[in-house]
């Protein structure tokens, strides 16, 4: 048995840019915020672009805690969706690695977020990383991080629960557990 | 403060708020610690394209404007509040299509904090879309204190 040669590495980047963008790209509300992600490896980083619109204490000013909540949120979902697509296009058969399959791109649905305001939001950009605490077939436990300038002050962070889109229903690859 | 004083804070408060314009949301009532305020239903917030329903973050926009407004409509306070927590319950998704309105009470407060509950219903008002409680700074005005 040979090991199958791997992807090119521009290959392998296409597939996963392409994957990150159609999950990001089908949600009209991140559009909306002026949320975009950068990515390297499978790591995200969420980027708010200041605008604004997203200013909520006109004399500060500073950003609308709505606005601060929301880019956590978003955050918090993306990361999640991002690490079902990443597993399945890294560790399934090459055929799998295509981008049509709709089902892909569904998203966990929140169940409760709460926030911290530590900081007022500067009118500035501000950047988001989400660290996945617990992921079940059923219930995920996300933790967010917001900073703007300086890493080392984050200005918001958010704990949130989702339920995890119904894939094992509908895919063949995943067995049905029989605890 | 006089209800006419009350009225025109009242309507300068959206005004203020660019992120609340954006969102389209209308100030229906507000007084002593309690507000009201809605939220057109807009295809450029849908969170869940296969759906159509509007996301999540939208609505957590909606609570934390509205229990700002009740915290600052508190007769002992100084009108100026900042959100310290909120937490949001999602109970379901709000109906493609309705506009979102969300109630807020500031039900008790301190020297420095102000604590709030909020629900948020679409059509359907007898089960609400989503639930919040939230602390928020707060500042007792001088001569209110009990």
């Amino acid at each position: 048995m040979s090991r199958p040669t791997p992807d090119p590495v521009a290959v392998v980047k296409r597939r996963r840019d392409a994957a990150l963008a159609a999950l990001v790209g089908g949600v009209p509300y991140i559009a909306f915020m002026g949320i975009s992600f950068e990515r390297r490896g499978d790591e995200l980083t969420a980027i708010m672009a200041f605008d604004d619109k997203l200013i909520g204490n006109p004399v500060l000013p500073a950003l609308h805690g709505g606005a601060t909540a929301a880019f956590l949120e978003v955050t918090a979902i993306i990361e999640l969706g991002w690490s079902l697509i990443w597993s399945r296009m890294e560790t399934g058969a090459p055929e799998r690695r295509t981008q049509g399959d709709e089902r892909l791109l569904r998203l966990p649905k929140t169940i409760d977020f709460t926030v911290d305001y530590l900081r007022a939001g500067l009118p500035r950009d501000a950047y988001a990383r989400a660290r996945i605490n617990r992921s079940g077939r059923r219930y995920a436990s996300v933790h967010v991080e917001a900073w703007q300038d300086n890493r080392a002050r984050p200005f918001a962070q958010g704990t949130g629960h989702f339920i995890m889109p119904d894939l094992a229903a509908s895919d063949p690859d995943t067995e049905p557990s029989h605890e | 403060m006089n209800d006419t004083v009350k009225a025109v804070n009242a309507a300068r408060f959206i005004d203020a708020l660019a992120h609340a314009r954006a969102l389209g949301m209308s100030l229906e009532q507000i007084g002593d610690g309690r507000a009201e305020i809605s939220m057109p239903y807009d295809p450029r917030l849908i969170g869940d394209p296969a759906t159509g329903v509007i996301h999540g973050g939208a609505v957590s926009a909606l609570m934390d404007t509205c229990g700002g407004a009740a915290v600052m409509s508190h007769p002992d306070g100084t009108q100026a509040t900042a959100t310290i927590d909120l937490r949001i319950d999602y109970m379901r998704a709000a109906t493609p299509g309705q506009a979102i309105r969300a109630r807020a009470h500031c039900y008790h407060v301190t020297r420095n904090v102000a604590f709030v509950r909020a629900e948020a219903l679409d059509d359907d008002t007898e089960n609400p879309v989503a639930a919040a409680t939230g602390a928020f700074t707060f500042e007792r005005r001088e001569g209110t204190q009990r």
